[in-house]
């Protein structure tokens, strides 16, 4: 039984470039799965396959049932889809927007306007309501689209890249939209470039780059796959540097990684907290001065890294203070590591679909 | 948060040409609140053909023969027509840089994404320009009326016709904004999309009858003027509204102006209705 959004050997050609080279996804009813991967990896281009904006050249694709390439017609009653861009006109009002998508979803006319009204509050735009889109701040713009997006309330969701290009605060908010969302049973599909964003929101997910799915699983899968946790440490003087290496290859259950010139050591470690603090003793009874230590559990940026040999950069180079951050041990290194939370892991074990990782061909 | 999920009920998906009509009365009546909220477009769309009929009727009246007189009275009567019908054909400008912009935005591939009706956004667009175009003209016969348009100054003509010569002008410019619809769906930006949905309409209209008498030109060029569709329209309108300035020659669309009119608006609306609609369904 093929999950709410099910492609098999997806491929897209634009001239001599393969967008998609032989996708396969399954993504379980009323699941999160995060389409990860940098820009022109193809995660665009897989959303306008499966919501009938694209015809692939070859594969399969079906989505609440529905065969795609069949019944596109069909899948678009059953599904919601935001894009890149916030598209609302923006000379229309936030209502008048929402009331035209109803009745092109062929609502009747008082359904699509007291759609419009439940959905303008649930999206706390009801002050801005009867103000021109163009009025709105981005963040606006983008809660103003995922509603349009939301207005049959479709079993199945894409959310091409929802936050790109918003500030932390505005992001933030919008994750929290998306988990209500997620918590209400809706199937979701999100591309992201923001690994933390993935980290957050998605059960399942599938790293694609060059077109190909290159890796798959839980948050936490694909950490482990990376390697387990490690210390790291910042020294303050470049001549303990040699000192502080002997040091962690006491405590290392593997190399120890030197860079000379940020004065940064990493080792792979087994014991946690307890090691942790094991480890700035033995530092500070050798008269170590350190600027930063940390335990470190892998980030989804380390996935992406030891996976495509790059990292996950973005074009507008905001990605930078997006990325995951690099968690010090006093800001709580559970951050990155516990952000799957306890339901969303549970959620997620049952949602693993047992595939085997494609490694991609370099 | 139960809110979020519950059945919204959507009117039963019925016959496909009654939906069709109102998705494109949905998306015109969407097109035409975006009008209204721009106006700056709906005044520069009306100057332009005001600053014609002005600046026509007074610097080139007083040199221009038309049917052997040289008075410039008689030279604005024969020119309404052709500015008349110049300016409904402007609008195909505007319905391709609205599409343009549609493309450019998102808008498109969130309506692609809809259950719509395929032509609706197209449909509704070029039925909100007609709207605007009536609009245009109205003001535009006012003006012409004031710098000394008259009907009938030159001919028979009565209510019945003067109506017929509007209408045929709504639906020939309704045509040339499906040219308008295809080009917005073919170029890349909304900048693109005005000034290509205007360049090629210079030579339509000037290669024609509609602001000299076509009959001053050189075979070729009077043979590609007379069989041009622009000038049949013109052609009508003179005839209809009992203007000066008639073509005397035996051409099939001169001879037959009304005819040809209708048939040259038919065939637009059918080429580029066909494959503007086609373009929209697999816009990348």
């Amino acid at each position: 039984m093929p999950g709410a959004i099910y492609a098999e050997g997806l491929v897209k050609t634009f001239g001599k470039v393969r967008a998609l080279d032989g996708v396969d996804l399954d993504v379980p009813e009323g699941t999160v799965l995060g389409l990860l991967g940098p820009n022109g990896a193809g995660k665009t281009t897989a959303v306008r396959c499966l919501t009938t904006l694209l015809r692939p050249d070859r594969g399969r694709a079906v989505v609440a049932g529905i065969d795609v390439l069949e019944k596109p017609n069909e899948v678009r009653r059953s599904i919601g889809l935001s894009g890149q861009f916030a598209a609302v006109d923006e000379y229309l009002t936030g209502r008048e927007n929402l009331q035209m998508v109803g009745r092109l979803y062929q609502m009747r006319g008082r359904d699509a306007k007291a759609r419009a009204v439940e959905l303008l509050e649930q999206f706390g735009l009801a002050d801005a309501a009867d103000r021109p889109a163009r009025t709105y701040s981005g963040g606006m713009r983008r809660r103003l689209d995922l509603a349009a997006a939301l207005v049959v309330s479709p079993p199945v969701m894409f959310m091409d890249e929802p936050t790109t290009g918003l500030d932390p605060r505005n992001r933030q908010q919008l994750w929290e939209v998306i988990k209500q969302l997620v918590s209400g049973g809706t199937t979701l599909l999100l591309t992201t470039q923001y690994l933390e964003e993935a980290d957050h929101l998605a059960h399942d997910i599938c790293v694609v780059d060059h077109g190909r799915v290159i890796a798959r699983g839980t948050s936490d899968e694909l950490k482990a796959r990376t390697g387990g946790e490690r210390v790291e440490v910042v020294v303050h003087d470049r001549g303990h540097v040699a000192a502080a290496a002997g040091v962690l290859r006491g405590f290392g259950t593997g190399d120890t990684g030197v860079d000379e010139h940020t004065r940064r050591l990493t080792v792979p470690v087994t014991g946690g907290a307890r090691l942790l603090a094991e480890v700035i003793r033995e530092l500070d009874a050798r008269g170590i001065e350190i600027d930063d230590i940390g335990l470190r559990r892998p980030t989804l940026d380390d996935v992406f890294i030891s996976l495509t040999g790059h990292a996950a950069e973005t074009r507008d180079g905001t990605g930078e203070d997006d990325g995951t951050g690099r968690d010090d041990a006093t800001g709580g290194s559970g951050r990155t590591a516990g952000a799957g939370g306890s339901g969303q892991d549970d959620r997620a074990a049952a949602g693993v679909r047992g595939r085997r990782t494609k490694e991609a061909a370099q | 948060m139960s809110s979020v999920i519950h059945p919204v009920p959507t009117a039963p998906p019925g016959n496909a040409l009654v939906q069709s009509v109102r998705d494109s009365l949905v998306v015109a009546q969407r097109n035409l609140i975006r009008m209204s909220r721009i106006p700056e477009v709906i005044l520069f769309g009306l100057l332009q053909p005001v600053m014609f009929v002005v600046l026509f009727s007074y610097v080139f009246g007083g040199s221009m023969q038309i049917g052997g007189s040289t008075s410039a009275a008689d030279y604005r009567n024969f020119l309404i027509a052709g500015v008349f019908a110049q300016t409904v054909t402007f609008a195909t400008a505007g319905a391709g840089a609205g599409i343009a912009d549609d493309m450019h935005k998102g808008l498109v591939d969130r309506f692609r994404s809809l259950p719509m009706a395929r032509g609706a956004v197209l449909t509704g667009r070029t039925l909100a320009d007609l709207v605007q175009t009536a609009l245009t003209l109205l003001v535009l016969a006012v003006v012409a009326l004031l710098v000394g348009w008259r009907v009938g100054s030159h001919g028979d003509t009565n209510a019945g016709k003067v109506v017929a010569a509007f209408a045929l002008l709504l639906l020939v410019g309704y045509a040339f904004t499906w040219i308008g619809a295809l080009i917005g769906l073919s170029v890349r930006t909304p900048e693109a999309a005005t000034s290509g949905g205007l360049i090629w309409l210079f030579p339509v209209t000037f290669i024609s009858n509609a602001f000299v008498d076509a009959g001053n030109m050189t075979p070729w060029l009077r043979h590609i003027a007379e069989w041009n569709p622009f000038s049949a329209v013109v052609q009508a309108c003179r005839i209809l509204f009992g203007n000066p300035g008639v073509s005397q020659s035996d051409a099939w669309p001169m001879a037959h102006p009304v005819w040809a009119s209708l048939i040259y608006s038919v065939v637009i609306i059918l080429v580029f209705r066909t494959l503007a609609v086609r373009k929209y369904r697999s816009a990348a």
